[in-house]
């Protein structure tokens, strides 16, 4: 092949993405061929294809469904299996991946359709482990305790989770025959029992996680804190609520005059 | 209450790894290093075992229950895992992995070893220098006792650490890469006693 030959050639971007059509459908590959814009995000390319739907072999085809919100990894609702990484596609830069791009869903969560899936479960797991702190009364009861500006430094980086998913993704021990929570609802325990007012409910939250599918579940493999893209120290967070579960266990069972 | 059970099992199957069946195994290796000092030293090692008071007691309540639950609990466990080393390729996802492997390993040698010289003491076989040295000789058996004793320091070893996680004893990072450092010491110290035993049988 001569120079010439390969200036004239129009660069693209190849694609491979796992299509499905629904909850108990068969899932396939599709390949698509784009043409080549520079800084292009994941989520940019699945545009193109949505605005001309046609695949590789040029037949014409559904667009790509899948989910997204802030375009800013701020929201987590993006994420998806990008060359076998779960990640953001809306911060996956076109030009840092190898092609052709793999994109798959996160299938730890039911797939919706295509690059969707349904992260119900998180949510439903952070109402299990009370991931909040109830302030509402039937008075006014004035301001809370003060929290220490370096805790609150510190409480703002576990603060950072956008309940993406990936962390369980990540996780062997979040998989279709375990009911484990996973490593982001865990971390928010420990944030909200950090908090001067969250911690007056502390030993709610931590009997919470000493139910099935709770903390009990971790193996320790790590992976979460590898893949948050966040940097949560889920690990260590995991850790230190092993300490608080245990001293909890031990009151539970022995009785102790302080509840929190 | 049958439900929300699951975290008192995983605590209880991490404690008795360690006490009783982690520190029985420190011992019987120990015990078994006499067989580098001669036959005559190991069967006297043997017989003060052998001649514990309540021996049939502190067998049942200090190494088979304990054993036993603690090795079919942690076959559930490892079957409830999804490993996935493809996409994670890191030191601690390997651990995970290995952990579970050597898990199911090491039960299958020790189920054999307790056949082998337990269950084979109480039909009137006698457990001693010679014992050992007869099985040894056959070079299978041979490389399946190194195999099943390395895979059981390395199962104690690590699952020491993930104990100091899982009790909150390790929690920062820097402890826990400690541990990881301290528990491999640990693993490479015991295999070199286990294996100084077994080879002095051949
Ligand atoms: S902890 Fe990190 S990886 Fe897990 S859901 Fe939150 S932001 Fe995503
Ligand atoms: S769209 Fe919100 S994180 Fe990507």
């Amino acid at each position: 092949m001569t120079a010439s030959s390969t200036m004239t050639e129009e660069k693209t971007i190849r694609f491979e993405i796992y299509r499905q059509d629904d909850l108990d459908s068969t899932p396939y590959f599709e390949e698509f061929e784009i043409p080549y814009r520079a800084n292009m995000n994941v989520i940019s390319a699945l545009m193109e294809i949505r605005r001309n739907p046609f695949n590789k072999k040029g037949e014409k085809t559904t667009p790509v469904a899948w989910d997204m919100g802030c375009l800013e990894e701020v929201c987590g609702a993006c994420s998806m299996v990008i060359n076998g990484t779960p990640r953001q596609s809306c911060t996956a830069l076109v030009d840092q991946l190898e092609q052709p791009i793999r994109l798959e869903p996160m299938k730890t969560f039911p797939v919706v359709r295509d690059l969707m899936v349904d992260r119900s479960r998180m949510f439903d797991s952070l109402k299990k482990v009370k991931a909040w702190i109830p302030i509402d009364g039937t008075y006014d009861l004035g301001p809370g305790p003060r929290m220490p500006e370096k805790r609150r430094q510190w409480a703002y980086e576990l603060s950072k989770c956008m309940t993406c998913g990936v962390c369980l993704e990540a996780c062997p021990n979040v998989n279709s025959k375990s009911n484990f929570i996973g490593p982001a609802p865990l971390s928010q325990v420990r944030l909200f029992n950090a908090h001067p007012t969250g911690a007056m409910n502390k030993n709610e939250r931590l009997n919470a996680l000493m139910g099935d599918g709770g903390l009990g579940d971790c193996g320790n493999s790590q992976n979460c804190v590898q893949a948050c893209p966040k940097g949560i120290p889920l690990t260590t967070s995991i850790a230190a609520l092993n300490r608080d579960t245990n001293l909890q266990m031990f009151r539970n069972f022995f009785g102790s005059d302080s509840e929190v | 209450m049958a439900k929300d059970r699951e975290f008192y099992w995983r605590r209880l199957h991490s404690l008795l790894g360690v006490i009783p069946v982690g520190i029985f195994l420190i011992q019987h290796l120990i015990v078994n290093h006499y067989a580098t000092r001669g036959p005559e030293s190991f069967n006297n090692a043997a017989h003060v075992m052998e001649g514990l008071p309540f021996r049939i007691f502190l067998e049942i309540f200090i190494i088979f229950l304990p054993l036993y639950f603690h090795a079919l609990y942690g076959v559930y466990i490892a079957f409830t895992s999804r490993n996935n080393p493809r996409q994670f390729g890191t030191f601690r996802n390997w651990m995970f992995i290995l952990q579970r492997a050597t898990g199911v390993f090491t039960l299958i040698f020790v189920t054999w070893h307790i056949w082998e010289t337990r269950i084979q003491a109480a039909l009137g076989a006698t457990v001693d220098f010679n014992m050992m040295e007869a099985i040894l000789a056959d070079p299978f058996m041979l490389a399946f006792y190194i195999a099943g004793v390395v895979s059981t320091t390395f199962h104690f070893a690590n699952g020491l650490w993930s104990f100091l996680v899982t009790w909150g004893i390790t929690i920062s990072p820097r402890s826990q890469r400690i541990s990881t450092y301290a528990t491999l010491g640990i693993f490479v110290v015991l295999s070199i006693i286990g294996i100084r035993a077994i080879l002095a049988f051949v």
